[in-house]
């Protein structure tokens, strides 16, 4: 027993020692951002010595971890809601909060062609399995709902819907072909300017409420400094190149 | 306060699942645990080992593997496309399968066990009797096996009503399809629906418990298995 109690005490020791270098970053980071984020991350690090400690899901499940205590520093939502409240909340520091992408929702199919570019394959109903990201939790989710609501076809579709737990979800089902047609980021589809493969209709924006992406600096990053980095970082113009590479608006 | 129709659903979707995997398995695994228990071929080892992997593997791994091989592009899903199956992620039969791989030791193991507590006695005594194997297996190991059977069963019911990694990764989440109980709390605790979630899980959290008591009382002597 005692050997035990001397490792555990050891690894208590080197995670306090770990989790007080102020230099590193937790982040929470909405699943659509993932790839921009890593781009981000890697040049904030090269540029500035911090430390990106990163993670990716659903924003309405970090908003639940983050009530609850998880040790988030800041969070890069997929909607300006969850932002909002958790300042109202006391959560997220007031003032802290900006947009720092604005969204695009995409109808894709890993299929060359099937896809059209008024998206008018979804009253066709020539595929079996629609994939949305949860609608309850994901921001691209409700925003599908609505477009879906806006062009009547909602109750036409919704037989067909498969639900991935957050927007990353909903892309893999797409992409491993198990669903012919998904609503998924832009961002996720989008490489050097263009969609890398398959077919897409960019739905336009005034078929959904806008997709104001915004950050905030929880409470428990309040006094880390490079927290304020990363934020400083974010409205940067290579990050904010970065973020537009991948179909982002600013 | 009362469950919602589509916390209900879940609940019945749930047992059928698992209703289904331990028939199923019951067929399935009784064979390859009387191979099991019986063999002295060099492959014991390794397909000893196949059947246990479950137990170590992620969820993830095997919803993974799954969702790629059941996929369009993959060789089971070019195989049931081929026999007009159409496709296994998300559908209940999707499901089926993924359990009945994810539950396998949970049948394999105990009966695997009661087989080889029989030793080769009575299996003797029944052939100098002029019992065939099959007779013999029937009439003899069968019943002598029966408590490995129940623990089986058993386990293998509820193993399957646990399930959540592999579900969430090949489900797509529809309602009274693929929404077991599980991902329905999964779901109300994401949505932030606490007291529904409390309501569903408390179910599982004395359903599981009560099921692992009976197992336990009635099994005074662990030799039994």
């Amino acid at each position: 027993m005692k050997p035990l109690v001397k490792l555990s005490f050891a690894f208590a020791l080197v995670a306090a020692v770990v989790g007080a270098r102020a230099d590193e970053v937790q982040v929470a980071v909405a699943a659509n951002f993932t790839a921009p984020m890593k781009e981000i991350a890697a040049a904030f690090e090269k540029e500035t010595g911090h430390k990106v400690q990163a993670a990716y899901g659903a924003t309405g499940k970090f908003y639940a971890q983050i009530a609850n205590g998880a040790p988030f520093e800041a969070l890069l939502a997929a909607d300006d809601a969850t932002p909002t409240k958790l300042v109202a909340q006391g959560l997220a520091v007031k003032g802290t909060q900006f947009t720092y992408a604005i969204g695009t929702l995409v109808l894709w199919s890993t299929k060359p062609g099937f896809v059209d570019d008024q998206g008018k394959v979804l009253a066709k109903g020539t595929f079996e399995k629609l994939a949305i990201a949860n609608p309850k939790t994901a921001p691209y989710g409700a925003a599908a709902m609505q477009v879906l609501t806006g062009l009547k076809l909602l109750d036409q579709v919704s037989p067909k819907f498969v639900t991935g737990e957050n927007i990353a979800q909903a892309f893999q089902f797409v992409s491993t072909g198990n669903a012919q047609l998904g609503f998924v980021a832009l961002s996720q589809v989008m490489k050097d300017g263009k969609i890398a493969d398959g077919s897409a209709w960019i739905v336009p924006g005034k078929l959904h409420k806008s997709i104001r992406q915004d950050a905030v600096v929880l409470t428990k990053g309040k006094d880390n400094p490079a927290v304020a980095a990363l934020m400083a970082y974010l409205k940067g113009k290579q990050a904010q190149a970065i973020i537009q590479a991948y179909g982002y608006q600013i | 306060m009362p469950l919602s129709d589509s916390d209900l659903q879940s609940i019945w979707l749930t047992l059928r699942l698992a209703t289904v995997v331990t028939t199923i398995l019951l067929f399935l695994g009784t064979p390859v645990a009387w191979w099991l228990a019986r063999t002295r071929s060099r492959w014991k080892g390794p397909i000893g080992a196949v059947v246990a992997l479950p137990l170590v593997l992620p969820p993830s791994v095997l919803g993974f593997y799954l969702l790629v091989a059941m996929g369009p592009h993959g060789p089971v899903g070019q195989l049931t496309q081929a026999l007009g199956l159409g496709l296994l992620p998300f559908t209940f039969w999707g499901l089926v399968v993924a359990s009945v791989f994810y539950s396998l030791p949970f049948m394999v193991q105990p009966v695997q066990n009661a087989f080889e507590a029989i030793g080769d006695r009575p299996l003797e005594v029944a052939a100098t009797l002029r019992a065939s194997p099959l007779d013999a297996f029937f009439s003899v190991a069968l019943p002598l096996a029966a408590p490995g059977f129940l623990t089986a069963g058993i386990l293998t019911f509820a193993h399957t009503v646990g399930e959540f990694g592999v579900v969430l990764m090949i489900g797509g989440n529809i309602p009274g399809v693929t929404r077991v109980a599980s991902v329905q709390i999964y779901d109300h605790v994401e949505a932030m629906e606490y007291s529904d979630a409390h309501r569903l899980a408390a179910i599982l959290l004395i359903f599981s418990f009560l099921v692992l008591l009976a197992l336990y009382l009635w099994r005074p002597n662990p030799k039994n298995t």
